[in-house]
């Protein structure tokens, strides 16, 4: 008997004591934390988590991202499940197969308490699907109006085997560039439902832990030059770091690069463009000419990649600028985004 | 996407663009000004320039309504914000215009001023309705396309009775900007225009009429066009035809959304709320007769202005920018010292290198690698 006060995770909301590193602290870690994430290292309750790494290890990598979406909730995922699958990605574009996850969280005092459940089941069941077990964490609250509800930031741990060798330097002219699937719907979700903007659409986001199908891509063509999702900034920051870390220009076709009708149609109605849009669950691969073939067979084989195609190459161009080739047969530069993409008033 | 691929179709821009290489005469030079900064912007972003013959080229004009707000408006409505403790509602592209002192409304944002980004103006007057004890101030700006909708928040404030909100109009007018442009040289026929590409947006509204007797007094012939490639291109054959017949009239592409009288509903709105202003200062062009609307003195308490006494200070533009010769087609952003170098999109020096559709940034965002030469083409 534990004579505790049960959390009330229908009408409760955080407050400062859920921070302070008391009964209502580890209250909160036990009861919505370990229970939902639920695995031996997390029961043990040590500060950090010890773990066996697979025999025959190649390299480690470890990745860490801070998640400040708002709204905390939109269609086709939430904060949660973008904060497992956002790392599980970053590890997977180093060539990593993810291990464990950390996860930190910042609440704001007064957040309900059953939104909180709601994040965190989504993230368990992420973690769970993803097959890569959160281990440890940190939660602090803070006062009210110092924060937006909820932040997460969640760090992975993985190994990347021999032979593979992830590096945008190894970018050379000639080689093609590749993606996975349609093009900013992550993006378009949610500002259809930010304040003042909101419209219909039946766009969802695409957040996912798409490290299957850059394993099956990398058993494939281990070669591969460079990995990268494209989430904030979209395809044109990817191709630009790629352009730039690399020394050498980039081109592609608009006629080949998937965007949904609904995307385009919300860009159009915003003033946005899509290749500037965020994803969550689809890669950008380049890989040598002669292995592009055979990588996007296998990229459209897997369920998150049938949509997958080949959209340009690098070329030589030491100034490092990335074209593309109009529907119209012009070409024009697709250069990093200045500032935020922001509406054009008329 | 019906209505929209039908003009982005790329058989069809090479068939419109097969068509004009025939139709220019060799020899000749046809120099067009698209006015409409969203023309501009198609023209960079689907690389449209690409497809035209050698004797044609296109001017960027001055219809960005962000790249025409002279530093002096911005620095009022900074001040607004930051010193008379206001919520200033604006669209997001005004957000990064440079002020005096290194500020833009973005960094005064930065430095603790009230500045919220809105989607239209509706939502400023929702802000208001939801904070009556701040003041709020909508920071009117743009063309035409703009105008009815700021004119019909004034009405629903007037009708709701709001005490707490206002407009800090700076609302100004396509025809007049087109006028000056070619009155600037003192004498029309030094300026090396042959014909006007027109907007679209601002056409909805106003019509087409309104440019009939530009057209005629100044033989120059306008075609009112759609923001679609296909649209653009159009136009410009059709200007060229004109130019080849000696042809100086309106003809309207965009028939699917603009008719010879406009929108009527929304010209009347506009009557009712705003007047002419004798005089508006317009960056880069300097101060322009007739060419911007005040609010009118049965909506004095909606008016920003009057309310807060903001007296107007012009500021002049930074010495080494070029804007003002750019904006009235004079130079190309390449022609400036400091495009691509101190003024960048990033780092904005002039209003032209602001808006995505202003002429630098766009030039500099879609275009500037034509350039500089490439070693080598793509690969095989």
């Amino acid at each position: 008997m534990s004579y505790t006060r049960p959390l009330d995770l229908k009408h409760g909301r955080v407050d400062l004591s859920h921070g302070s590193g008391g009964r209502a602290m580890a209250q909160l870690i036990h009861d919505l934390f370990v229970r939902h994430f639920d695995n031996d290292y997390l029961r043990a309750q040590n500060d950090g988590a010890c773990f066996p790494l697979p025999a025959g290890t190649g390299r480690m990598v470890m990745a860490t991202d801070s998640h400040v979406v708002s709204p905390l909730f939109f269609p086709g995922g939430d904060i949660g499940c973008l904060s497992v699958h956002g790392t599980i990605n970053d590890v997977a574009m180093a060539g990593g197969k993810p291990l464990y996850l950390a996860a930190g969280f910042i609440l704001e005092e007064g957040f309900p308490l059953a939104d909180l459940q709601r994040i965190v089941v989504s993230m368990a069941e992420a973690a769970r699907e993803a097959d890569v077990p959160i281990v440890t964490g940190d939660t602090k609250v803070v006062e009210q109006g110092k924060g937006d509800g909820v932040f997460i930031t969640t760090t992975g741990i993985g190994v990347v085997p021999d032979g593979i060798l992830l590096d945008p330097r190894r970018i050379q002219p000639g080689d093609r560039i590749l993606v996975s699937g349609y093009l900013g719907d992550h993006g378009v979700a949610i500002m259809s439902l930010r304040e003042n903007l909101s419209f219909d659409t039946a766009i969802k986001s695409d957040t996912a832990a798409i490290h299957g199908l850059a394993a099956d891509m990398l058993a494939a063509v281990p070669g591969l030059r460079a990995l990268r999702d494209p989430t904030r900034g979209g395809l044109a920051a990817v191709l630009n770091e790629f352009a730039s870390a690399a020394g050498c220009g980039i081109v592609i076709r608009e006629k080949a690069v998937p965007v949904r009708d609904e995307v385009a149609a919300a860009c159009e109605l915003l003033g946005l463009d899509p290749l500037y849009v965020a994803n969550e669950g689809k890669l950008v691969a380049v890989c040598p000419a002669e292995d592009a073939e055979h990588l996007l067979d296998v990229m459209r084989s897997h369920p998150q990649g049938r949509d997958a195609a080949i959209i340009g190459e690098a070329i030589v161009d030491p100034n490092g600028f990335v074209q593309m080739e109009t529907t119209f047969g012009g070409r024009r530069m697709v250069d990093w985004l200045t500032g935020e993409q922001l509406p054009r008033i008329c | 996407m019906k209505y929209i691929d039908e003009f982005r179709d790329g058989d069809i821009a090479r068939k419109l663009a097969a068509t004009l290489a025939t139709e220019v005469q060799p020899g000749r030079s046809y120099r067009l000004m698209e006015f409409c900064g969203g023309h501009t912007h198609a023209i960079s972003r689907y690389g449209l320039l690409d497809l035209l013959p050698p004797g044609v080229q296109m001017i960027h004009g001055p219809g960005c309504p962000v790249c025409v707000l002279p530093i002096g408006r911005i620095d009022s409505a900074i001040e607004l914000a930051r010193d008379k403790g206001v919520i200033l509602c604006t669209y997001a592209d005004t957000l990064r215009v440079p002020a005096s002192g290194g500020l833009s409304l973005m960094r005064a944002k930065a430095q603790g001023a009230d500045v919220r980004m809105v989607y239209s103006c509706d939502d400023a007057l929702r802000i208001a309705r939801e904070h009556p004890d701040r003041e709020v101030v909508f920071f009117g700006i743009g063309f035409e396309t703009t105008t009815p909708m700021t004119a019909v928040v004034i009405q629903q404030a007037a009708a709701l009775g709001l005490t707490n909100f206002s407009v800090f109009c700076n609302h100004v007018l396509t025809p007049a900007a087109m006028v000056h442009i070619m009155e600037s040289e003192g004498d029309p026929s030094r300026v090396a225009l042959d014909g006007f590409v027109g907007p679209a947006h601002v056409s909805t509204v106003i019509g087409y009429g309104p440019y009939e007797g530009f057209a005629q007094h100044y033989r120059k012939p306008v075609v009112i066009a759609g923001f679609e490639p296909l649209d653009v291109l159009q136009s410009i054959l059709m200007l060229v035809r004109q130019i080849n017949e000696g042809r100086a009239i309106v003809e309207n592409e965009f028939t699917r959304a603009v008719t010879r009288e406009g929108n009527r509903k929304a010209q009347a709105r506009v009557a009712e709320v705003f007047e002419l202003r004798e005089c508006f200062d317009w960056r880069g062009l300097g101060e322009v007769p007739d060419s911007a609307l005040r609010i009118r003195a049965e909506y004095a308490t909606y008016d920003a202005e009057r309310r807060y006494g903001m007296a107007y200070r012009q500021v002049p533009d930074p010495k080494a920018c070029e804007c003002a010769a750019i904006l009235r087609g004079h130079k190309h952003p390449r022609d400036c010292k400091v495009f691509g170098t101190v003024c960048t999109p990033d780092h904005p020096i002039g209003a032209c290198m602001v808006s995505s559709e202003g002429a630098c940034a766009a030039h500099y965002t879609y275009g500037r690698f034509k350039e500089i030469p490439l070693r080598a083409e793509v690969s095989a």
